[in-house]
């Protein structure tokens, strides 16, 4: 690369322009790896969910509870190995901040469906023993400390008990592992006894929440889907069958579409780098007009020229590019070993993808604009400055 | 008789601004023969820079036949009259118009950019032109860092790095005092006499043309030419 002292002496020529836009390209890509990794655990958040279970839901919200008398008409549909259900618990343990998942299932019909969850017999025993017996998955104890044996006191959001409280109790008897991946959402939720719950609870009888369906054959997942949803089409307990990756990915995108907020921000953040970038290089082109026309005189060639100028840009836009990742990077080491709870952040194959791309995109568009002046530029007005 | 450098027949150029068409330069002829050194004086505004760009490439002329170094440069397209340039000519401006950000001898290198030499070869051919127009030492300093004389002299090595046929200097002591112009023009009658190079040089001033072989007037786009002294 010959031209490069020459591109290098270029770019830094107003030294205070070049750190200037060069740190809002570094802050910018900084965020950019920060939020498209954040993202990136967003979508990727039901990789590690069975490809075999499907979920029947309330069509109208699975925060609506499916009656428990769906029961054997699920069951009896072909194809399908085990039926389980889940009643969405809601509780807090000790402080509201400290939120997790707990569901109301049968011991028996859970420990037949979630089948990669592995629980030692002789706790599976112990919790199909007492009524207020609950397990717990493994990276929920080690987040909490609990151990077997340990009483767990929860408040729950929804359900009072029929005295009217809603601090619960339940004894920790058995904590689950998974044998596929230890990413499994699973492993963060806890299970109580439903029918120990059922019994306690103020309203809502009879109502099993959501069911959770293993299939045998993960291909005909879309046809058994179907065949449940028309059972109870025209029902007053109308049914949305769906895989369960696409359950929490559609979870995710109720909550809040986190996704298109992210996406939105670094839009904002983009359209301002344009911008500001777009401004610098027209403004660094407009004032060497004469210097461009010596090139020219000297035996440059058009093409040549608009060669240098979007040379130059991405240049600038790839160093502030890959020292914004760069810092997102050690920002994302930072947080990992930091005592805050979160999905660890990893800045992955397709997140550089996306850095690597803005920023030629970025480069091309801000520089093709004053690199065309530059090109188009005539050797006579540009040495008489006209 | 030696051979023409330098031929123009006929040549014209109008410029059009908006409705107004000004005809700068009226179907002039010229010859410059290899080895001249000539100088071209005349009032501010009577064609000289226009004329130095048609015989350097730099523009076209509206009518007429423009033969540079034995080629038509007139009908030559943009890229094929770029690469031409480089090989044939080399320019001096009035205000030197170096890259203000390289060192003097990065200013140097920056025509032979455009040929395949090695970035040793470049660096020593550079290194050579420096020391022909007495700049060897300041080879490492900034333009800003240099007198007029001395950015001059920088830029004749920048015009001479390439090895050119022809040498086009528009005013190139204009900017000078006496002293320091004298030298300059003394620098340029050493390169026409002693390494042959053949100079058009526009100028104002009737000392500076008293350096050159030939003198040519211009007034209001025509030439009278004036028998050598
Ligand atoms: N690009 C141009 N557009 C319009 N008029 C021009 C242009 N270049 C030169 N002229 C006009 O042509 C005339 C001759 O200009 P120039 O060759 O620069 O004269 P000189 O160098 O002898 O002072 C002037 O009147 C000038 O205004
Ligand atoms: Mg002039």
């Amino acid at each position: 690369m010959k031209y490069f002292p020459l591109l290098w002496a270029t770019l830094w020529r107003k030294k205070t322009r070049t750190w200037l836009t060069l740190f809002s390209l570094v802050a910018a890509f900084l965020l950019l790896g920060l939020l498209q990794a954040a993202n990136s655990v967003f979508n990727t958040g039901g990789q590690n969910l069975g490809a075999n279970l499907l979920i029947t839901q309330a069509r109208v919200s699975f925060t609506s509870p499916l009656p428990l008398r769906l029961l054997p008409q699920i069951e009896a549909v072909p194809g399908i190995e085990a039926v389980s259900f889940s009643q969405f618990f809601g509780g807090v343990y000790k402080d509201p901040k400290n939120f997790f998942p707990q569901f109301a299932v049968q011991p028996e019909r859970w420990l037949k469906t979630f089948t990669e969850c592995t629980l030692p017999a002789e706790q599976a025993a112990a919790w199909k023993n007492s009524r207020t017996a609950a397990i717990a998955g493994k990276q929920l104890a080690e987040r909490f400390g609990w151990k077997v044996g340990d009483r767990i006191p929860l408040v729950s959001q929804i359900f009072p008990k029929k005295d009217g409280s809603r601090a619960w109790e339940f004894d920790l008897v058995g904590i689950f592992d998974n044998t596929s991946a230890d990413s499994c959402p699973r492993m963060g939720n806890m299970y109580v006894r439903y029918d120990y719950f059922d019994e306690a609870r103020l309203f809502g009888q009879g109502g099993a929440g959501i069911y959770v369906l293993r299939i045998a054959d993960p291909d005909r997942a879309e046809a058994i889907g179907r065949q449940i949803d028309q059972m109870f089409e025209n029902s007053p307990d109308e049914t949305k069958t769906q895989t369960e990756k696409e359950f929490s990915l559609n979870f995710v995108r109720q909550i809040g579409n986190l996704s298109l907020i992210l996406n939105s921000i670094l839009g904002a953040v983009f359209f301002t780098i344009l911008l500001l970038t777009g401004n610098t290089m027209s403004q660094a082109v407009r004032e060497r007009i004469p210097e461009l026309a010596v090139l020219k005189t000297l035996g440059f060639t058009n093409g040549g020229v608009l060669g240098l100028v979007i040379a130059e840009s991405l240049l600038l836009c790839v160093i502030g590019g890959l020292v914004g990742m760069g810092l997102a990077n050690v920002v994302m080491g930072v947080l990992a070993h930091a005592p805050v709870r979160m999905p660890p952040l990893k800045a992955d194959t397709h997140v550089w993808m996306i850095a690597l791309s803005s920023m030629f995109g970025v480069g091309l568009l801000v520089g093709l604009p004053p690199a065309l002046k530059a090109m188009r530029l005539s050797i006579v007005d540009g040495l008489s400055g006209r | 008789m030696s051979e023409a450098i330098v031929q123009l027949r006929g040549v014209s150029k109008t410029y059009t601004r908006g409705k107004q068409s000004v005809e700068v330069l009226k179907a002039l002829d010229l010859e410059v023969a290899k080895g001249d050194f000539l100088a071209l004086m005349g009032p501010s505004g009577s064609g000289k820079t226009t004329l130095l760009n048609l015989i350097g490439g730099l523009d076209q002329p509206s009518k007429g036949e423009v033969v540079v170094a034995g080629e038509r440069i007139e009908k030559l397209k943009s890229s094929a009259l770029a690469a031409w340039r480089a090989r044939n000519v080399g320019f001096v401006f009035q205000f030197y118009n170096l890259m203000p950000m390289l060192s003097a001898q990065k200013n140097v290198e920056l025509p032979l950019l455009l040929t395949k030499l090695s970035a040793s070869e470049r660096a020593r051919r550079a290194q050579i032109a420096l020391t022909v127009v007495g700049l060897a030492e300041r080879a490492s300093h900034k333009p800003n860092e240099l007198s007029g004389g001395q950015a001059q002299r920088v830029a004749i090595a920048r015009a001479l790095v390439a090895d050119p046929t022809l040498l086009i200097c528009d005013e190139p002591t204009g900017d000078l005092d006496r002293k320091t112009a004298d030298e300059i023009l003394g620098l340029l009658q050493t390169l026409n006499r002693e390494h042959g190079k053949t100079i058009v040089m526009v100028t104002h001033d009737p000392k500076a043309a008293e350096f050159a072989t030939h003198q040519v007037h211009m007034d209001k786009g025509a030439l009278a030419i004036e028998p050598a002294h």
